[in-house]
């Protein structure tokens, strides 16, 4: 049995605002029969057609879907629409006392399905649907690559997921979006789009130092190490240990999946080559075994 | 608040007089079956009793019987037997709604560059025939076929396939734990060779299985170590466990007609009155012979997990094919098997009875599942599309 919290269940027994409003201002729908989890929002605006007046919805899905929708139209009535743009799907999980990891993306269905409403009342482009796969899409079009087949889910959708949740495995990626969790074809390739995210984030900052003291070298190695290396690894289920800094010479140890990976050479040398590119020309990596 | 506990095939309740029967052996008789001592004597004795009553419910002979620690131990251990006696061979049949006992193990085996088919059923959850026959050649190690569908209860003509299995000179398993103590078996006249049983299922406690193996079948151990069940399965006999279950298989012959009469009755008596009460509702696999305590019933525009919750509510028990309560994403292998649509498939709902349950369990059922239904509809979107208000 899931581990639901009282408000979930509450939200869930007791569902706060189902139905539609006739003369609605803004509605969107998100989800299929075919994914397992369906929702359509409906909002009523005020006579300036800015403020949330009321906030009604209907949901196919589980108990989560169903507590996630609830809470959605609880937290968004008398909000700007600008205010109400500002609601993350994590705010749905914290309004509810939190949600199970795999149920996360019961509160990115939410999130979506209020996005589309807006961008739609406000003229925005919301791409239609194209139904070339058996499942028809989870959430709604964003512009890019579809990734995961099986749910529809293109590149950008995953990335900005990705980005907003901090999330570093595939395993969380699927908790949240779904994408990857039918026939799991596409997980190399959210893989890559952690990587991408990950990678992206660490390349903001910085260019190599044009001098470095040895102490100030051992610093930067292991900041390198921990901000830009291992989250890599860690969405591979990988991991790796800083054992010793000699000179330039770095020796590391692979842990978990990375520990005894056919590849943990490529790794080694990915590694090595970050190194370099950040801290300095001369690194040599050693993998030792630890 | 009192259970209403219809999920038997998920597991079943420890019969009092199961329980009563291996009290003894852990306090008070707690010798190792191997020892030579008188104390460990007499629990030997017992645990030959248990072997005994086994054998009796399934039409076997007493060393046929391998006490193992669970059906997917007994389901692994019979596989990795059949590989390692033909070597040569290195084709495994099964179906595509196996238990994962059996559907992961083959599944790793193909990653290890064994060839894997897995039989395909129709609309209703009957095995392809045509299919299975076209598939076994002389390169097939093991056909491996669950005797009944632990979601659907569908059963399989499994004597059938056993004897296409042994034209080929293949070994033919059969994961029997759901179908034990629920039909008649009877290993003696069968070419079945090996065969999987799970305490847990009829009554007995969690934690003891049976590899059945027919006398002159090659075996290798999946466990080695100690020479306890004749040196085929390693490690001190669980004798607490093993005494348990043979009070529980005497226990299940005793009660099978009860099973199929009174049990069937109350199904039958649960699912027709869903169908008549609530609408777009259809039986998965009702078109099948199926074991006598189980149901599996999709109600159309609403979603599992929400239904058994609802349930829950009411100390109702039960499981679905719903992908939201397995943490997968899919709903049930079994029913995308059937090519049940996913409309159907993520709002079934199985029931599974036993001696246990009573008429008045099943009017409560009966009373309080169509209101539900009606609830998540209307606040389904499509059940308000579809559905037009006659929810």
């Amino acid at each position: 049995m899931w581990d639901y919290t009282p408000i979930v269940k509450d939200h869930f027994l007791n569902p706060r605002n189902v139905g539609d409003i006739p003369d609605a201002d803004a509605i969107g729908e998100v989800g299929s029969l075919a994914c397992g989890d369906a929702l359509k929002l409906y909002l009523k605006l005020d006579d300036n057609k800015d403020k949330i007046i009321d906030a009604k919805f209907q949901t196919f899905g589980c108990a989560s879907a169903i507590a996630s929708s609830s809470a959605l139209t609880e937290m968004v009535k008398g909000k700007t629409l600008d205010e109400a743009l500002a609601v993350s799907n994590q705010d749905i999980a914290d309004f509810l006392g939190g949600l199970p990891e795999e149920k996360m993306h019961c509160s990115v269905m939410g999130q979506e399905a209020l996005e589309v409403a807006i961008f739609k009342y406000r003229g925005m482009d919301i791409p239609q649907h194209d139904s070339e796969h058996d499942h028809g899409h989870a959430y709604p079009d964003y512009e890019g690559e579809i990734v995961c087949k099986c749910f529809g889910i293109t590149d950008t959708f995953l990335k900005k997921v990705i980005e907003t949740n901090a999330l570093t495995t595939a395993e969380q990626v699927t908790n949240f979006t779904k994408a990857g969790g039918a026939c799991g074809g596409c997980i190399p390739k959210i893989k890559e789009l952690i990587a991408q995210v990950l990678g992206e984030a660490a390349a903001q900052t910085r260019t190599r130092p044009e001098k470095l003291s040895n102490m100030k070298k051992m610093q930067l190695i292991q900041e390198v190490l921990e901000r830009d290396i291992r989250p890599l690894l860690w969405a591979d289920g990988g991991d790796l240990e800083l054992i010793d800094i000699d000179g330039a010479k770095v020796q590391i140890a692979f842990r978990k999946a990375c520990a005894g990976c056919a590849s943990s050479g490529n790794t080694a040398r990915m590694v090595e080559l970050k190194l370099r590119d950040l801290v300095a020309e001369d690194i040599v990596v050693e993998e030792v075994s630890q | 608040m009192k259970e209403i506990y219809l999920d038997n095939n998920a597991t079943t309740k420890v019969d009092e007089a199961v329980f009563e029967e291996m009290r003894p052996y852990f306090c008070e008789l707690y010798g190792n079956p191997s020892s030579m001592h008188f104390f460990g004597g007499q629990v030997q004795s017992k645990v030959n009793e248990a072997r005994n009553r086994v054998a009796e419910l399934l039409g076997a002979l007493p060393d046929e019987i391998i006490f193992t620690a669970c059906g997917t131990e007994s389901d692994n251990a019979a596989i990795r037997s059949a590989l390692e006696v033909f070597p040569d061979r290195r084709h495994i049949i099964t179906s595509r709604v196996e238990h994962p006992a059996i559907l992961t193990q083959c599944r790793n085996l193909r990653q290890k560059g064994y060839r894997v088919t897995e039989i395909g059923v129709d609309g209703v959850g009957r095995l392809d025939m045509e299919e299975l026959k076209a598939a076994v050649d002389t390169d097939t190690a093991v056909v491996s076929l669950m005797w009944a569908n632990n979601e659907t209860g569908v059963i399989f003509p499994i004597e059938e396939a056993a004897t296409i299995a042994k034209s080929k000179g293949a070994l033919f398993h059969s994961d029997a734990v759901q179908a034990i103590g629920k039909i008649p078996i009877n290993m003696a006249p069968s070419n079945i060779d090996m065969l999987s049983l799970s305490g847990h299922k009829l009554h007995a406690p969690k934690g003891i299985g049976v590899l059945y193996v027919r006398r002159g079948t090659p075996f290798r151990p999946l466990l080695v170590g100690g020479h306890q069940e004749k040196s085929r399965r390693a490690g001190t006999e669980n004798a607490a466990a093993i005494i348990a279950l043979g009070k529980a298989c005497q226990l299940a012959g005793q009660f099978m007609e009860d099973e199929n009469t009174i049990v069937k009755a109350m199904r039958d008596r649960l699912q027709e009155a869903l169908m008549t009460t609530v609408p777009h509702a259809r039986i998965n696999g009702g078109g099948a012979e199926r074991l006598p305590n189980t149901t599996s019933i999709a109600f159309e525009f609403v979603e599992g997990e929400a239904i058994l919750l609802l349930l829950s509510e009411f100390g109702i028990c039960a499981s679905s094919g719903s992908a939201c309560t397995s943490g997968s994403l899919e709903p049930s292998h079994v029913l995308r098997a059937m090519g049940v649509p996913f409309t159907c498939a993520h709002g079934s709902i199985r029931f599974s009875l036993s001696r246990y349950t009573t008429d008045a369990e099943i009017d409560t059922v009966i009373r309080e599942l169509p209101p539900i239904i009606a609830k998540l509809r209307q606040m389904s979107p499509f059940g308000r599309e579809h559905l037009k208000g006659q929810v």
